[in-house]
């Protein structure tokens, strides 16, 4: 009972309700981004695309190697130039799309 | 009973265990100056999401300064003993009270070249600009309708001018050239027989950009027009003497010098006299607050001997930042400027996830007044900086506490985390290869 005690004082301490502010995933994706670079452009295997304008403040670059054979997403990386939240999302679009097929991929959406 | 007892020692126990660790935290600001990583440190505290180990180095001066521990001294007395109101005339306590106001007020007339019967105490730089813009222009308001001021102006005179403007007169806003200087030929020209006010503010809060106020005050001299300017950056920094700039009001702030918040002063020349209409009823000289006031004073004054410090430092930090990096452009003047000041944009990184990577430093981006919305800030964008590199400014505030191992540990921050974004930065990868982004047709969404 007294750690329990103990243990919820603790607990309600430390934690914080914090409106509006970035969820500790994103921070995490934006200190340790995955997958930052590029691979050759002129690599036949590589497909790159790039979106956005600087005066809009986003600009993504997105680069996949694609296994001939299989159709198979094999390798990613990404640079960005956006604020945190939008390294988070390529970061983590970078993952999501690894060893996936190119047809499962195009279901990838925002919501 | 046992079980009662031991349950409040845990409890007093824990409470304490978290109290003074807390409020240890909250008393060292040095602690930034270690490389502990922060997710081995269980004390840390997250804040905003954001995990810190130990409180920012404070790089923020102008935002506000921390109190003086000499000015702290000099207002505990009228705290706790000497703490009469100075218009009570029939005691003791009012009188030495009263005495207190008035060496505060010589003090500060001292500083700015003035005598003290033209010092006024108001609660603040906000109030004293307030009372200039908008107390001028309505006392004059029969035969002077318009007023002249800058693009670059602090929010409240830009908003006290916005005001007029509701209310029927008419303001000129002046722009300001790629270094943030007004144009003496823009501003003669734009003087009307009806001008009843120009207000130039002495050093810009954002950039540090200092006015040439001499000949400004000549210009308004000339034309016999009041010149008013909002010194609140530039007291106990730059030389200020209200004859030789010949200003008929000025503004001043006490926490932008050391003082406490809550605290500023207006000057209002005697000769030739400048009359304004109260804005506030019931004394507008509001003179209450006595200690604070004479802590003000001593503030100032100790501001007047102990600038030294700081221009060196906005030097170090420029350097240090320069050397490692390139494509570091300072806003504003390079020449005319403050030292303490430094605003500079990073080409080809981002300034919210700059600033998002710089928690260990307390920097501002654009002013604490914009600081809060993502726009860029009006001033930069009045300076002609491009939207991308307007969003990428940071503003180093060095002032008489910063110390050189804070600077180079801002510097070294700085660098590491420029650098790991343009690292991140498809733009920087494009200037490398030798494109030129500026040709690139971009496709927008």
């Amino acid at each position: 009972m007294l750690r329990q005690l103990a243990s919820k004082r603790l607990i309600t301490q430390r934690i914080q309700i914090l409106p509006r502010f970035y969820h500790e995933k994103v921070i995490d994706h934006f200190n340790n981004p995955r997958n930052v670079g590029s691979f050759d452009k002129n690599d036949p295997a590589v497909g790159t695309g790039l979106v956005g304008a600087p005066a809009c403040g986003d600009v993504m670059k997105l680069q996949i190697k694609v296994d001939d054979t299989t159709g198979e997403i094999i390798d990613a990386r990404f640079k960005t130039f956006g604020c945190g939240s939008a390294i988070a999302s390529s970061s983590v679009a970078t993952e999501w799309v690894k060893g996936k097929q190119m047809e499962e991929v195009m279901t990838i959406k925002n919501t | 009973m046992a079980t009662k007892l031991l349950a409040s020692a845990l409890r007093q126990t824990l409470n304490k265990k978290t109290t003074s660790s807390s409020l240890h935290r909250c008393l060292s600001t040095a602690a930034a100056l270690t490389t502990a990583p922060p997710s081995q440190n269980d004390e840390a505290m997250t804040i905003k999401g954001l995990k810190i180990s130990a409180r920012p180095l404070y790089l923020d001066m102008q935002a506000t300064s921390p109190v003086d521990p000499r000015v702290l001294d000099a207002m505990l007395p009228y705290y706790l003993a000497r703490y009469g109101n100075p218009h009570s005339r029939t005691h003791l306590y009012g009188w030495e009270s009263d005495q207190a106001v008035e060496t505060a007020r010589s003090q500060i007339a001292d500083l700015i070249g003035a005598s003290p019967k033209e010092i006024v105490f108001t609660s603040g730089a906000t109030e004293s600009n307030n009372i200039s813009v908008k107390g001028v222009m309505k006392f004059y308001k029969e035969k002077k309708r318009h007023v002249v001021t800058t693009q670059t102006e602090h929010k409240c005179v830009l908003d006290s001018c916005r005001h007029l403007q509701q209310e029927g007169f008419e303001v000129t806003y002046l722009p300001v050239g790629n270094d943030g200087i007004v144009d003496l030929e823009k501003l003669r020209g734009s003087i009307r027989p009806d001008t009843g006010l120009v207000s130039v503010m002495a050093v810009n809060n954002e950039i540090g950009v200092i006015q040439p106020m001499e000949e400004i005050g000549k210009i308004c001299r000339e034309f016999n027009v009041p010149f008013h300017t909002d010194a609140a950056q530039a007291l106990g920094k730059i030389p200020v003497d209200v004859d030789r700039w010949n200003v008929s009001l000025m503004s001043l702030s006490g926490h932008k010098i050391y003082g406490p918040k809550g605290v500023g002063a207006l000057y209002m020349r005697r000769r030739p006299r400048i009359r304004v209409e109260a804005q506030m009823n019931g004394g507008w000289t509001r003179e209450g607050d006595k200690e604070r006031d004479s802590a003000y004073a001593i503030s100032g004054g100790n501001g007047r001997g102990m600038r030294a410090g700081e221009e060196g430092d906005g030097e170090r930090l420029l350097n240090g930042v320069r050397a490692k990096l390139d494509g570091v452009v300072v806003n504003g003047s390079v020449e005319r400027r403050y030292a303490g000041n430094l605003n500079l944009s990073f080409a080809y990184v981002e300034g919210e996830s700059l600033l998002m990577g710089l928690k260990d430093v307390a920097v501002s981006s654009g002013s604490a007044c914009t600081s809060a919305s993502l726009e860029p800030s009006y001033v930069l964008r009045a300076l002609g900086v491009d939207e991308d590199m307007a969003h990428t400014s940071i503003r180093f505030g060095i002032g008489r506490f910063t110390t050189e191992e804070e600077i180079d540990r801002a510097v070294e921050l700085t660098v590491q985390q420029v650098d790991k974004l343009r690292e991140m930065s498809p733009l920087y990868e494009m200037v490398k290869e030798g494109i030129d982004i500026k040709q690139i047709q971009w496709s927008q969404h």
